[in-house]
């Protein structure tokens, strides 16, 4: 039989990888739009929802953990629509000289 | 056709690419507004391809949580004030470490029910939940602090660091017992640790180095949506986490570099304090010998300069200047004079945050300048108006080495041919040290606030009609 990846370790090449792609994208990242950085980088970590979806999703869960992911959905939220237009109501105003 | 797994992580993927281009899209401000629509386009798939999976099969407590989610979201966002980005950013990052402690706790009840348990995926959990609550609390006293309701001055006592580090070994251990037994009791009592340790690390660190800890918790609420990734062996949440990650470490190292200060020294330093008063500023200043301007000295100097360069601080959001600045860079550019503006890294209460209070106030991009841009005009310009700026100015980063901001890298706004400082009282800048561009022969003091102060800039300018 031959031998399988741990799912753990292939997330660890993922995670890396990723890292870098961060990195390199990031310091590219004007310093005049660093406010609207963090305010997408946070609209964007926001992907706990996913996380959150899962939780609140299964019927089969007790009404407790499905309560959990409620309110995990309800904060996530916040931040994903909070996060993403205040972010375009910032880059909007970001104008040159007429 | 049925949606399968494989599907799924197809849509993941091109969302992953989406977010990716959307940071990307912050390489200019042309283009910043085109990689906000592809983040939200790559949420908008993933939150569907989700849904759309096989795991997900009652929808009525997504449906409130979203619902809800949407109109707080939208409402806080649509009212709040530009200058309070910074408590806004806080409040959202401390939302993100919450939501990541409930899913890490709501997935362990969840696999505990289904007994699908592993010492792997409990230490994963732990991860998640540890730096999703440091997160949560980090950010609401940082939000707190911002907004006024607790001190922004650090908070110090005996034996701190002892106890952080007590603190941090016991969360550590609770983890790795929690791992090991999976017992629920271990996974609460983690949890409360780590809150606290959220407390004990931020409240020493003060309202200076807000722009440290703002880059600092977003960097964290990366790191625990990508242990919440682990967790869940979702792959877009490992991406999207270490994109956010990376990001909020950048802009800590960013910060520090415009402070000269290492990481460890803002995290455990506790620097800077709010003392001091503001009363008799001009006696006082007499007192010092510092040199004290009426409003219509500036304006002589400004109408006919040939170049303006105006420094933008804290004091600027505090005292709402930003409008009146921009009708006084109008007033001025009628009469031919070059109006520009100088970005300290550090100026404000996070990154960037004086860029987009000009932007607010419809003031061209282009005439805003960073500071490596800006410091060799300073020589060849005949006036500088430093409003609600202090530190980021003072020759003492370049000249006295026993002080405290020996080595940062200032805007040498003292080599124009003149310096107005706007100014409430001669309190010293955030740091503490005592300004010594106040008392050099160029340099004049307008005391009053800020907004008032230009307010009646204009006014002059308005009057004397050329």
């Amino acid at each position: 039989m031959p031998e399988t990846l741990d799912p753990s370790i292939i997330a660890l090449y993922v995670f890396v990888l990723a890292c870098f792609i961060g990195y390199w994208v990031v310091w590219g990242v004007t310093p005049s739009l660093h406010t609207p950085l963090v305010a997408l980088t946070n609209a964007i970590s926001g992907i706990v929802l996913i996380g959150a979806l899962l939780v609140a999703g299964d019927p089969n869960a007790g009404v407790l953990i499905q309560f959990i992911g409620f309110i995990a959905v309800l904060l996530a939220s916040i931040n994903v629509f909070g996060g993403f237009l205040v972010t375009h109501r910032m880059l909007s105003m970001f104008k040159k000289k007429k | 056709m049925e949606f399968t797994i494989n599907h799924q992580a197809l849509a993941y993927l091109t969302a992953a690419v989406l977010f990716i281009l959307g940071l990307k899209g912050l390489t200019h401000p042309s283009t910043a507004r085109r990689g906000n629509l592809y983040a939200m386009f790559g949420m908008l798939l993933a939150i569907a391809a989700t849904l759309l999976g096989r795991d997900i099969q009652s929808y009525g407590f997504i449906i409130a949580g979203i619902a809800g989610g949407a109109v707080i979201g939208v409402i806080v966002a649509l009212r709040i004030q530009m200058t309070a980005m910074p408590q806004l950013v806080a409040a959202l990052h401390s939302f993100v470490g919450l939501a990541a402690v409930l899913v890490g706790i709501g997935t362990f009840l969840h696999k505990q029910e289904a007994g699908l348990l592993n010492a792997v995926l409990m230490g994963e959990i732990s991860a998640g939940v540890v730096i999703g609550a440091i997160t949560f609390t980090g950010s609401v006293i940082a939000f707190g602090k911002l907004q006024g309701l607790l001190s922004g001055a650090p908070v110090k006592f005996a034996g701190q660091h002892l106890l952080n580090a007590i603190l941090a070994f016991a969360t550590i251990a609770l983890a790795v017992h929690f791992a090991m037994t999976g017992s629920l009791l271990t996974l609460i009592l983690m949890t409360l640790l780590a809150f606290t340790l959220g407390v004990t690390l931020i409240i020493p660190i003060g309202g200076a180095d807000m722009p440290v800890i703002i880059s600092m918790l977003n960097s964290y609420s990366g790191w625990a949506a990508a242990a919440t990734g682990f967790t869940l062996h979702n792959d877009l949440l490992i991406i999207v986490g270490a994109l956010v990650g990376c990001s909020g470490a950048i802009l800590s190292f960013i910060m520090c570099k415009a402070m000269n200060r290492s990481i460890i020294n803002v995290v455990f330093g506790g620097f800077g304090s709010d003392s001091g008063t503001g009363d008799n500023a001009g006696a006082q200043a007499a007192e010092k010998g510092v040199k004290s301007a009426a409003i219509e000295d500036a304006v002589y100097w400004m109408e006919d300069a040939n170049r303006v360069i105006i420094v933008p601080g804290y004091g600027m959001a505090v005292a709402q200047a930003q409008h009146s600045l921009k009708e006084l860079m109008e007033l001025l550019e009628a009469r031919g004079v070059e109006v520009k503006f100088a970005i300290h890294p550090v100026a404000g209460r996070m990154p960037g945050h004086m860029n987009v209070l000009l932007a607010e106030a419809d003031i061209p991009y282009d005439r805003v300048l960073e500071m490596d841009e800006i410091n060799p005009e300073f020589p060849s310009t005949d006036v500088v108006l430093v409003v609600g700026a202090n530190d980021v100015v003072n020759p003492a980063a370049k000249e006295d080495k026993s002080s405290p901001i020996y080595g940062m890298p200032i805007l040498e706004a003292g080599r124009a041919r003149q310096v107005y400082f706007l100014k409430r009282s001669m309190r010293p800048g955030y740091s503490g040290v005592d300004n010594l561009l106040f008392y050099q022969d160029n340099t004049s003091l307008v005391f009053g606030d800020a907004k008032d102060t230009i307010d009646g800039m204009n006014s002059a300018l308005k009057g004397s009609g050329h």
